[in-house]
C-alpha cells in the first residue's frame, strides 16, 4: 500500500500519475492496432492489375441493325446493340412516368448515335447475365433483354420495367474513336 | 457445473494421476462425454444429433485437409484441378465425393438438429445461449459452405458467387464499393477465388471453436428432454457413458451407412450438371439454384418482386433473407410459455408442423424457376414464415393451455412403462 500512496503524494486535483500513462498506453496502443487494420482490409481492394485492365476498345463496324454482340470490360459483360428505328421509336414512346428508374434513351445513347446502345450485360439484380444478345434468345416482354435468374425484364432502351431489378441495365462510360470504334472505360 | 450426483474423476493408475496433476484434460473428457456427466434417462433419438454434426465437421475437416494437398486455388486451373482429383489422384474421387456429400449430410443433421430444438423447446431458460450459439454456428455454416461451393469455379460456383456477393451491392450508397471490395475486382475472378479458399479453410476451425462453447453453455443447465422438465434428482439422469456413447455410436453407424449410400450410389444427386462446365463469365446458365440446403432461404429472397415504401425490391428480398435468419436469435423471447416441450403443447405442436411444411414448401419454390405459381407461392410462404414466429408463436403461447405435465422426468418414464404391459395384454 506504501507504493499507493506515493503515486498519489503531491498531487491535488486527485488524478494519479498512473491514470494518465494507463490512458496514454492504451491510447497508443489502440492507434497502433487501427494502423494495422488499415493495410489489411485494403488489400481486400482490387489490385493494381485488375484495375489495368479498366479499358477495352471494340470495333463495332460488323454488327448489322438489329444485331448485338457481347464483349467484355473489366471481367464484366458488356452488350453493344445496333437498334432499328422501331425499337428506338418504342423506347421514346415510353412516358418516363411508367419507369422504375427514369430515364431517356437519349440520355442513354450519345447524340446523333442514338441506334448504338451500350451497356454493361451484368442485371442490376444480383448479376446475372440477361438473355437476348445473342440470335434466339428471350428478349422478354419488352423487347430488349430478360433475365433468367430472378425474372428481371428490360425494354428495348435495357430499362428495367418489370421484376425486381431496381435499376437499368448500366451504360459504361465510353466514347466513339471513329464511327467505328468505341473506347469503353 | 453439473449435477451435485456427478460421479468425480478418479484415476487408479499412477500415471494417470500424474497426468491429472500436470494437465487435467482426461477428467475434462470424463466430465465432459463420460460417466461424470449426468444426463436425463429419457433421451430419444433427436438427440442423437448434435453429436452427427460434430462427427459430419469432423468428416469435412479431414476430407477437406486432403482435398487442398492437390486442389489449386487459381482462376485458371481451379477448374482443371478438381477433374484432376477425380480422374487421377489415387482415391481422389471418393474424398472429394465424401467432401461434397458431407457437406449435404452435415446440413440434414443440423437442420434435425434445429427442428428438434424447436419441437422441444430446447431455446428456452435456461439454455438461451446453447441456442444462440447454434444460430451463430449455423451462420457460419452457411458462409462456409458458400465459400466450399466456390472452388470449384464450375458454372454454379462462378454464378453462385456473382449472385450471393450481388446481396451486398442491395445496400444503399455503400452497396457496389461493398461488393468490389469483397471481391477484390468488379466480378468474381482470381482474387475472389483465393479469399475464399483462405476463408473455406480458416471457417471450420472458428465452427469447431463455437461448437466448444456452444457445448460449454449446455453442460451449464445440462441437456434438456423429451418432456421439457427439468432433472429434479439422482434417479432423473444417467451417466453419458456408457449409456448416450452407446446411443450415439448406434445412431453414428445410421448416419454412416446413409452417407455411404449416397457417396457410393449417387454422389451427384444432391449437386448441379452446370457445376461441372467451367466457369464462362460471358454466358449464365438458365436456370441458376443454390444448394438444396439454400432453397428455403433463396425463396425469401426472390419473394419481393416489388418496391414497397420506400425500399426498393432488391433491398427488401435481401433484408428479408437475413432477417430469416436472423429471427431466430429472438425466438427464446418470441415464445412465453413457461412450457418447454410440444408434447404437452397441443396448439404449438399443430404450427410447429404447420412451420415444418411452411419451409418445405419454401424450399420447393426456391429450387423451381422465378415464374408463377411459384412466386405467388413463395410470397405466401415468406409471409407466412415471419408470421409464425412474429404473430402465431407469441400469440398461441399466451392462449394455449397445455396438458397435464409429470412432475418429474422419473414419473413420466415409469409412467410409460406402466402403460405397456397392460397395453400388450389388451
Amino acid at each position: 500500500m506504501a507504493s499507493e500512496t506515493d503515486t498519489t503524494a503531491g498531487i491535488e486535483d486527485g488524478v494519479r500519475r498512473r491514470d494518465f500513462i494507463n490512458i496514454a498506453a492504451v491510447s497508443f496502443a489502440g492507434v497502433g492496432a487501427a494502423a494495422v487494420v488499415l493495410p489489411l482490409v485494403n488489400q481486400m481492394n482490387p489490385s493494381a492489375d485488375v484495375l489495368a485492365q479498366s479499358t477495352t476498345e471494340i470495333d463495332i463496324s460488323a454488327i448489322q441493325p438489329g444485331q448485338a454482340i457481347k464483349t467484355s470490360w473489366r471481367k464484366q459483360p458488356v452488350f453493344v446493340r445496333n437498334l432499328v428505328p422501331a425499337e428506338i421509336a418504342a423506347a421514346k414512346k415510353v412516358p418516363l412516368s411508367d419507369l422504375r428508374d427514369p430515364q431517356t434513351i437519349d440520355e442513354r445513347t450519345k447524340p446523333g448515335k442514338e441506334n448504338w446502345l451500350i451497356t454493361l450485360g451484368v442485371c442490376t439484380h444480383l448479376g446475372c447475365v440477361p438473355l437476348g444478345a445473342a440470335e434466339g434468345e428471350n428478349r422478354g416482354d419488352f423487347g430488349g433483354y430478360f433475365c433468367p435468374c430472378h425474372g428481371s425484364h428490360y425494354d428495348t432502351a435495357a430499362r428495367i420495367r418489370k421484376g425486381p431489378a431496381p435499376k437499368n441495365l448500366v451504360v459504361p462510360p465510353y466514347e466513339f474513336n471513329s464511327d467505328t470504334v468505341v473506347t469503353i472505360g | 457445473m453439473s449435477f451435485p450426483w456427478a460421479k468425480n474423476y478418479e484415476p487408479q493408475q499412477p500415471l494417470m494421476k500424474w497426468l491429472d496433476e500436470k494437465l487435467p484434460l482426461p477428467r475434462l473428457v470424463y466430465n465432459a462425454i463420460g460417466a461424470g456427466y449426468p444426463v436425463p434417462r429419457n433421451l430419444n433419438y433427436f438427440w442423437n444429433f448434435g453429436v452427427l454434426a460434430g462427427v459430419a465437421l469432423v468428416i469435412q475437416i479431414v476430407t477437406g485437409i486432403v482435398l487442398a494437398m492437390h486442389y489449386a486455388a487459381n482462376a485458371g486451373v481451379a477448374f482443371n484441378s478438381v477433374e484432376h482429383i477425380m480422374r487421377d489422384v489415387n482415391a481422389g474421387w471418393f474424398i472429394r465425393y465424401a467432401h461434397m456429400n458431407g457437406a449435404s449430410m452435415f446440413f440434414i443433421v443440423v437442420y434435425l438438429h434445429i427442428f428438434r430444438g424447436l419441437y422441444y423447446g430446447s431455446y428456452k431458460a435456461p439454455r438461451e445461449m446453447v441456442w444462440l450459439l447454434g444460430v451463430v454456428i449455423f451462420l457460419l455454416m452457411m458462409a462456409t459452405a458458400f465459400m466450399g461451393y466456390v472452388l470449384p469455379w464450375g458454372q454454379m460456383s462462378f454464378w453462385g458467387a456473382q449472385v450471393i456477393t450481388g446481396f451486398f451491392s442491395a445496400i444503399p450508397a455503400v452497396g457496389d464499393p461493398i461488393r468490389v471490395w469483397l471481391l477484390g475486382g468488379f466480378a468474381p475472378d482470381n482474387a475472389a477465388l483465393n479469399r475464399f479458399f483462405s476463408l473455406h479453410y480458416l471457417l471450420p476451425f472458428v465452427i469447431a471453436g463455437v461448437i466448444i462453447l456452444h457445448i460449454w453453455a449446455l453442460h451449464i443447465p445440462g441437456s434438456s428432454n423429451p418432456t421439457g422438465i427439468e432433472v429434479k434428482d439422482e434417479q432423473d439422469t444417467v451417466p453419458f457413458h456408457p449409456y448416450y456413447t452407446a446411443k450415439d455410436g448406434f445412431g453414428v453407424g445410421v448416419f454412416l451407412l446413409l452417407f455411404v449410400t449416397l457417396t457410393f450410389f449417387s454422389p451427384n444427386l444432391l449437386g448441379h450438371a452446370d457445376n461441372y462446365i467451367a466457369a464462362n463469365p460471358l454466358s449464365t446458365p438458365a436456370h441458376i439454384v443454390p444448394e438444396w440446403y439454400f432453397w428455403p432461404f433463396y425463396a425469401i429472397l426472390r419473394a419481393f418482386t416489388f418496391n414497397f415504401l420506400w425500399i426498393d425490391a432488391k433491398l427488401w428480398g435481401v433484408l428479408a433473407m437475413f432477417a430469416a435468419i436472423a429471427l431466430l436469435f429472438f425466438l427464446p423471447w418470441l415464445d412465453s410459455s413457461p412450457v418447454k416441450s410440444s408434447n404437452y403443447r397441443p396448439l404449438n405442436r399443430i404450427f410447429f408442423w404447420v412451420l415444418v411444411a411452411d419451409v418445405f414448401i419454401l424450399g420447393w419454390c426456391g429450387k423451381s424457376p422465378a415464374e408463377q405459381p411459384y412466386v405467388l407461392l413463395s410470397q405466401l410462404g415468406a409471409a407466412y414464415y415471419f408470421a409464425h414466429f412474429l404473430i402465431i408463436l407469441p400469440i398461441i403461447s399466451r392462449i394455449e393451455r397445455p396438458l397435464p405435465m409429470p412432475n418429474s422426468i422419473t414419473e413420466a418414464v415409469l409412467a410409460k412403462h406402466a402403460d405397456a404391459p397392460s397395453a400388450a395384454t389388451a
